[in-house]
């Protein structure tokens, strides 16, 4: 062991000999690691594990509920009549609305960030600026359609119009970025070989850009509108109701949606509700959710394969 | 072939004396499906430096890795053969190289000092050999970057980041994070090419103190800097199977004046390489 | 002749150029229209939540530790409302860190190509679930689970939802750390294992130094998910604005609480009228919701740029 002194006189000690007197604590370490290393695997399952877990739990709920009859009816008291047909054309309608909406904007904005605006401030800022949207709660979104398309334009409470806009400004932000990434990953010398040709910029744009960027294009925007389709929070913040009887026939009748009604019934005691009805429901949101990321993940697939 | 080389090794072994402290023996290596290295036999004499020369893909890294059991941190490989440090065969399955690497270090090519400052570099080893008191770390940090030139340069100043010396000072600075530790031998693989001509020549000062406590295997494309530095030189060539074979080893004096092979001599008079 | 017709051929014309023009002129206000957005959200906030303060005194609105917008004796203090988000966001942080970080080790240092193949997009999975089906979760599924070990739960408590919160922020955190770590240089692990030490040693004390600041902005990433967290927290946790006193975690994780964004749902389903002060209060916790996660992720963007130049 290192000698000391009071007087801080050290006695000279070689290294090697400090290095032996710590022992060896290889062991040790190794023991640690193991441990270690087991922590890292159950946390790395700890999520996973949980959810399979919980979607088996409410799948074996939903079983003997979710029929014809729940997917065609209306919402109810009685657990063996509710349906959630409206919301299923509510959500449907308001998510085709924010396609509609978010697609030309979204890459239209990307299209000037990759192809026209030059590497200087203003393209920082607008960058910076959608990765801040990205992170703005979603309730905050329901303020903005609350406190402009309601109060300021003066459209009506929870129409479907006012919902498509303001989940139209909140998936914005994730179209812009996934489109920008699409036409990045278009090669420099296919721009080239169009303006070669003398085709304008924009011609340029319109003839190979875009076409070959449009499946990465498709694949994120699906992916942004899988997430508005699970949207509750803007929604009810507009005004949406969270339970509704009759589906919506045009963009200003009122709506509600999937997730508003499971939102709804959450508060239903009831055990048929609890462990039957509501779980349907979440049943039905999932399988949207799952074939909308099905078909963003095919895309993806086909045309990677189709490009090498 | 590889017997006759035995034969001389042993004889060199017994003029001057020397110790052995590595012996190869029937050396092959391979990287998934492509042997690297065939039939190597070599011996390593203590406080010695031995310098391995040769063209460049002729599997001179990979031998040195071998010594020190690094590439068992890359997949698919395969050695046969044996090591033997002091008599005991490194690729024994009893053997740890966690344990093996403490005994026998290594430089690497590109200056590699952690992201932290440079005390915290030299200490690094014996801290995560379990050395607690900080009078101890402090001392062995200062000790070694005296034992590896650093010193009179950083001291005073050893709480500034590592990455901000020069690359010459790195690699010394990576050279004293390796003796901080006490190894036995030390491995280095080109530890000068990265840097300029200065900077090599304080390495090269520095690899000729340390062999007075070290051992130590330099892996060098510069036969100069090996006819300069080295005790012991050993030729690597690679064949049409794209193995590195070993074609001869001696005294460097004898390699570089008189080489037996007429490899060698083709290769030292620059007429390939 | 057919010089000078080539020299006017090659001439610029006006009318070929229009088309250029308006189409990048589109584009253009595409993007300005992220600009108008956020512009968008800041007026409205800060306009509503003024007229909110022309009734309340924004000394009434921070010090105040009450708060109850339409029950009488009607009271307007954000204080428990921000200790509810910060307890909750808390008992969040608490799991969803830690996991998200081993599970990150895990991937860059531990797992093969074909491991990681299998559970990034598993991960994936769990951030894609929305967040109301989560607060059902809790409440219906992991609360009588928790009752069997915790038996003093309340039916409406903090930490189901953290739990479902957690699971659903871990991907972030793990994916943004991964990447942080799987850029640090191999060559410093390479330096690690010839000096002898394990690869719990080199994993812990060399490659998360390295990659700290990656790791911190993944977790301020998710803290701000998680205090922007709305859905779940509103159907799992309750709705009981209260002051979390901390000296008492039972109380604090194992009871309901109110946070903003669910006073805000709160607000957003009663019958207040559109001009009440009730309303507009709606406004005034927005507007404070907004700047806590704006100041999160503008320090969040800033670490990750300042400790960008690490390595060289």
């Amino acid at each position: 062991m290192i000698g000391y002194t009071r007087r801080n006189v050290r006695t000279e000690m070689t290294r090697k000999a400090v290095l032996e007197a710590a022992g060896d604590n290889i062991l040790l370490e190794k023991t640690k690691g193991h441990i270690f290393t087991g922590l890292c695997v159950a946390a790395t399952l700890f999520g996973i594990v949980s959810l399979a877990a919980l979607l088996v739990y409410v799948f074996r709920d939903a079983v003997g509920w979710l029929d014809w009859q729940f997917v065609t009816s209306t919402p109810s008291r009685f657990a063996e009549k509710a349906g959630v047909y409206p919301m299923i054309v509510g959500s449907t309608f308001v998510v085709a609305l924010v396609a509609v909406f978010s697609l030309p904007l979204g890459v239209g904005a990307a299209v000037w960030l990759e192809e026209y605006a030059r590497d200087n401030w203003m393209k920082r800022i607008i960058e910076m600026n959608i990765a801040n949207l990205a992170g703005v709660p979603s309730i905050v979104y329901g303020l903005l359609g609350l406190g402009f398309f309601v109060s300021t334009l003066g459209l009506p409470h929870g129409i479907v119009l006012v919902g498509a806009f303001t989940l139209t400004l909140r998936v914005l932000p994730i179209v812009i970025v996934s489109s920008q990434e699409a036409i990045r990953a278009v090669p420099v010398s296919h721009r080239h070989a169009s303006l070669g040709l003398g085709t304008t910029q924009w011609q340029m744009i319109r003839t190979v850009v875009l076409p070959e960027s449009i499946p990465g294009i498709m694949t994120g925007t699906i992916l942004a509108l899988a997430n508005a389709m699970g949207e509750t929070a803007p929604l009810i913040m507009i005004g949406a109701a969270t339970s509704i009887f009759t589906a919506p026939r045009g963009i200003f009748s009122s709506f509600s949606a999937l997730p508003l009604q499971i939102y709804a019934w959450s508060d239903f005691p009831k055990q048929e509700f609890q462990h039957g009805v509501t779980p349907a429901a979440i049943i039905v949101l999932l399988i949207i959710l799952l074939s909308m990321n099905g078909m963003a993940i095919y895309i993806r697939h086909r045309f990677r394969t189709k490009k090498s | 072939m590889s017997e006759e080389l035995m034969q001389v090794q042993t004889e060199i072994g017994e003029e001057d004396g020397l110790s052995t402290i590595l012996e190869i023996r029937s050396l092959h290596f391979h990287y998934g499906e492509n042997p690297a290295l065939k039939d190597i036999n070599m011996k390593i004499y203590r406080n010695r430096i031995t310098a391995l020369i040769g063209p460049s893909g002729c599997g001179k890294s990979t031998f040195l890795r071998c010594l020190n059991r690094m590439n068992d941190l890359i997949p698919n490989t395969r050695v046969e053969g044996e090591v033997l440090l002091h008599g005991r065969n490194i690729y024994d399955r009893d053997i740890d190289p966690v344990r093996l690497r403490r005994n026998v270090g290594m430089v690497f090519q590109q200056p590699n000092p952690f992201p932290k400052s440079i005390y915290e570099n030299v200490a690094y080893g014996p801290k995560m050999y379990g050395v607690r008191s900080r009078t101890a770390l402090r001392e062995v940090a200062e000790k070694s970057l005296q034992q590896a030139a650093l010193w009179d340069e950083v001291a005073g100043r050893l709480q500034i980041s590592a990455l901000s010396l020069s690359g010459g000072q790195q690699q010394r600075l990576c050279i004293a994070r390796t003796i901080a530790v006490e190894p036995e031998i030390i491995l280095m693989d080109e530890p000068a090419s990265a840097l300029d001509p200065i900077a090599t020549m304080k390495i090269e000062e520095l690899m000729r103190h340390l062999a007075e406590a070290y051992t130590i295997i330099i892996v060098t494309h510069n036969m100069q800097q090996a006819s300069r530095v080295s005790d012991y030189t050993a030729f690597f060539m690679v064949d049409e199977n794209r193995s590195g074979y070993l074609v001869e080893y001696g005294k460097t004096q004898d390699i570089f004046i008189q080489p037996q092979n007429k490899q060698t001599e083709d290769y030292i008079s620059g007429r390939f390489g | 002749m057919k010089g000078k017709q080539l020299l006017n051929d090659l001439q610029k014309r006006p009318g070929r150029y229009l088309g250029e023009n308006t189409m990048k002129g589109i584009f253009v206000a595409c993007a300005l229209l992220s600009i108008i957005t956020t512009a968008g959200i800041v007026l409205v906030l800060v306009f509503d939540a003024a007229d909110f303060f022309r009734n309340v005194s924004i000394l009434e609105f921070l010090t105040r530790t009450r708060w109850s917008p339409t029950i009488k004796p009607t009271e307007f203090g954000v204080l428990p409302l921000i200790s509810g988000t910060l307890t909750f966001t808390f008992c969040t942080a608490l799991i969803a860190l830690p996991v998200g970080l081993l599970a990150a080790i895990f991937l860059s240092e531990y797992a093969g190509d074909r491991v990681r193949g299998f559970i990034k997009p598993a991960l994936e999975v769990l951030a894609g679930i929305p967040t109301v089906v989560y607060g059902y979760f809790a409440l219906v599924y992991i609360t009588p689970l928790l009752r069997k070990i915790l038996p003093g739960i309340s039916t409406f408590n903090v930490l189901s939802a953290s739990i479902v919160v957690a699971i659903m922020i871990i991907p972030t955190v793990a994916s943004i750390s991964e990447d942080a770590m799987r850029a640090v240089p191999n060559s410093l692990r390479l330096a690690g294992y010839g000096l002898g030490v394990t690869k719990f040693q080199v994993s812990t004390t060399i490659v998360l130094p390295a990659a700290l600041s990656g790791i911190i902005s993944s977790f301020i990433l998710g803290i701000s998910r998680a205090i922007g967290e709305t859905m779940a927290v509103t159907i799992a946790a309750g709705n009981l604005s209260r002051i979390v006193n901390p000296l008492k975690p039972a109380e604090a994780f194992l009871e309901p609480i109110q946070t903003m964004t669910a006073a805000m749902v709160e607000i957003g389903t009663s019958d207040v009228t559109g001009d009440s002060v009730a309303y507009k209060s709606l406004f005034a916790i927005g507007l404070t919701l907004f700047l806590l996660t704006l100041v999160l992720n503008i320090i969040s963007q800033f670490i990750k740029a300042r400790y960008r130049e690490k390595y060289e």
